[in-house]
């Protein structure tokens, strides 16, 4: 299995490579990707530098251009497709049927993968991409269980690539308005979900407040600690309960299962967070490298071993790990 | 004039309520109705065939009726009922996703495309229409600028797609596999005890300010306020809009219905309110702004 990594700027790029990764994702300053930050992403000087870093060493680039283009922002993102093909990167990572569709007859030699935020859940949809646009490999969403994702995988008619380890979106991505419901900007049309520029947080008699467009997403009381105002992530009211309604503040860890994803004939294991600092990806990647490294010599054998844990633990949202819906008890 | 459709009902009411709603529904000015389950694969309280019976009798009162898919497929059992339902050849199939565009259009069954289908862009529209697409509905995250361009890009193309708007009642904006009426009760969704039967209309997500926020759904997540599109239709029929969708709530829908038509026909003035039920309205996606936001 390969391992996937993101970058978010030249050093993350480089660290990354330096750690192991087999390939990493990239995507451009602008709303063409689903990270889109402030300070984020590379210009085509620093893309074609990484690239070429990535190709020195044998590892490959991908670029995400996994946003929706409205009829007004069309010939920019056809254009991200343009720039990706003229770097040379190794494949770009699409969602939108009018990109893809674009992207394939334009450019039938560079490989398209199917970005999780396509929402393919089923073989029969995968077979839509693969059928339409000659899709190499595809995301899986992280709905899935593990029962789930072997059903996809026995009838996969192309690579499939899982999240493995970074924030935890608990909705079918792709198809998760309620960023763009409560600020104006959502991850298909700008690439940001409860984006910073709508982050405010206030010292107030009852705590430390965290706000999101003016909507109250959590309250911290003493002694809590506070974690960015992801809007699925904040304690809410229901029926008179408050509490985690939607999701706990956790981090997706799937190191437990890997034998059983390399079982499955996935071939890449990927790493969320483009938005994360290169000393972050360093420790991540190297862990990654590591356990896969060591599934691959002794297969059969494979325990987690505790300092992997630990490191992961350590940069996870809230210390907290979970395994998402890979395990069924979660849903 | 423009169309008025029932949207597929988003709830999950027992089988004699859903029976009463169509019942009544049968003699309300609405042309089309979309018929099926949409969220969850756990609500059965109506099987295959007593849709597909249901659908024939509203047929035999004049009304045009799609069938719905489920918006998120994740097994082999969801994949069965999606196959069961392209499997004829009487109904146009209502897509929610793609493998839903992939075993209709395999069954050359022609197809419309539900607003949780990313239709962002003229192109992804000619995509479709080659696959049997015969109608689409807005993301509902989508606006009028970007709906007048999206229209006035498929007269260029010379496609003739009618567009369809959900205008009125609670926005469905994300699913999961997660059930979230289910953590709520602490029951494992796959032993959920069907706790959404004593929700028709969801349950309240506040923020801790009493905000309403949304709607859990089962595994849906719907808006907290009332989308409301009934001032706007003047504005949709000046740009081309074929069908107005309703999404259908327990109580109160008649009204909601006969106001809407008067309103199409020209008959109230749109800005004449509907005073009706306890959530508040909103239209911000209409104007680009946040989809909760009321403008005017």
């Amino acid at each position: 299995m390969e391992l996937v990594c993101p970058a978010g700027s030249l050093p993350a790029l480089k660290t990354a490579v330096d750690n192991g990764a087999d390939a990493v994702y990239i995507g451009f300053r602008d709303s063409t990707n689903a990270r889109q930050f402030a300070g984020l992403n590379f210009n085509d000087k620093r893309a074609a530098e990484g690239i070429d870093y990535a190709h020195s060493r044998g590892r490959r680039v991908f670029c995400a251009i996994n946003t929706y283009p409205q009829p007004d922002g069309w010939e920019q993102w056809k254009a991200a497709v343009d720039r990706a093909a003229g770097l040379g990167v190794d494949a770009i990572i699409l969602a939108d049927m009018g990109l893809l569709d674009y992207a394939a007859n334009r450019y039938p030699d560079i490989p398209r993968h199917l970005s999780v935020q396509g929402s393919a859940t089923s073989y029969e949809a995968l077979s839509f991409y693969k059928d339409n646009f000659d899709i190499r490999r595809a995301v899986l969403p992280r709905v899935l269980s593990l029962d789930q994702v072997r059903g996809v995988a026995k009838h996969s008619p192309v690579e499939l690539e899982v999240f493995a380890f970074g924030s935890l979106c608990i909705m079918a991505e792709g198809r998760c308005y309620l960023s763009s419901y409560l600020t104006d900007e959502s991850p298909n049309t700008r690439g940001a979900c409860s984006p910073a520029k709508a982050v405010r947080w206030q010292e107030t008699p009852q705590g430390l407040e965290s706000r999101l467009n003016d909507v109250l997403i959590d309250r911290y009381g003493q002694g809590e600690s506070a974690g960015y105002p992801t809007l699925c992530k904040g304690r809410f009211e229901v029926e008179g309960s408050v509490y985690h309604a939607i999701e706990e503040p956790v981090s997706l860890n799937t190191l437990d299962l890997l034998p059983e994803l390399q079982e499955l004939g996935i071939s890449a294991v990927k790493i969320e967070g483009r938005q994360r600092s290169p000393a972050y990806i360093a420790d991540v990647a190297r862990t990654w490298r590591q356990a896969l490294d060591n599934l691959a010599r002794t297969p059969g054998m494979f325990t987690v071993e505790n300092d992997w844990r630990n490191t992961l633990s350590g940069l996870s949202e809230g210390g907290l790990t979970t395994l998402g819906a890979y395990h069924r008890k979660w849903k | 004039m423009m169309k008025l459709s029932l949207g597929p009902i988003l709830w999950f009411w027992s089988k004699q309520t859903v029976f009463d709603f169509y019942a009544k529904a049968a003699e309300w000015p609405v042309d089309t109705i979309y018929l099926g389950e949409a969220v969850c694969s756990r609500r059965r309280e109506l099987k295959p065939d007593d849709w597909f019976d249901l659908a024939r009798d509203l047929k035999a009162c004049g009304k045009e009726v799609v069938i719905s898919t489920q918006t998120l497929i994740e097994s082999e059992a969801d994949l069965r009922r999606l196959r069961r339902i392209c499997d004829q050849n009487e109904f146009l199939v209502e897509a929610n996703d793609q493998s839903a565009v992939q075993v209709a259009s395999r069954h050359q069954i022609p197809f419309i495309t539900g607003p949780s289908m990313n239709i962002y862009n003229v192109a992804t529209l000619k995509v479709l229409a080659k696959q049997g697409l015969k109608g689409w509905n807005l993301p509902v995250e989508l606006g009028k600028e970007t709906l007048e361009q999206l229209v006035t890009g498929l007269k260029h193309e010379g496609l003739d797609l009618p567009a369809e708007v959900f205008s009125w009642g609670f926005l469905p904006l994300a699913w999961s596999s997660r059930c979230f009426t289910a953590r709520h009760y602490n029951l494992p969704k796959d032993n959920c005890e069907f706790r959404c039967l004593q929700h028709p209309d969801g349950m309240e997500l506040r923020s801790r300010e009493s905000q309403e926020l949304f709607r859990l759904n089962g595994i849906s997540t719907l808006s907290g306020s009332r989308y409301d599109l009934m001032r706007e239709l003047p504005e949709m029929e000046r740009m081309g809009v074929n069908t107005v969708r309703l999404s259908p709530e327990h109580q109160g829908m008649e009204e909601v219905v006969k106001r809407f038509d008067q309103v199409r026909r020209g008959a109230v003035p749109a800005t004449d309110p509907l005073q009706l039920v306890e959530a508040p309205p909103c239209n911000g996606y209409w104007y680009g702004k946040p989809g909760m936001d009321l403008i005017g």
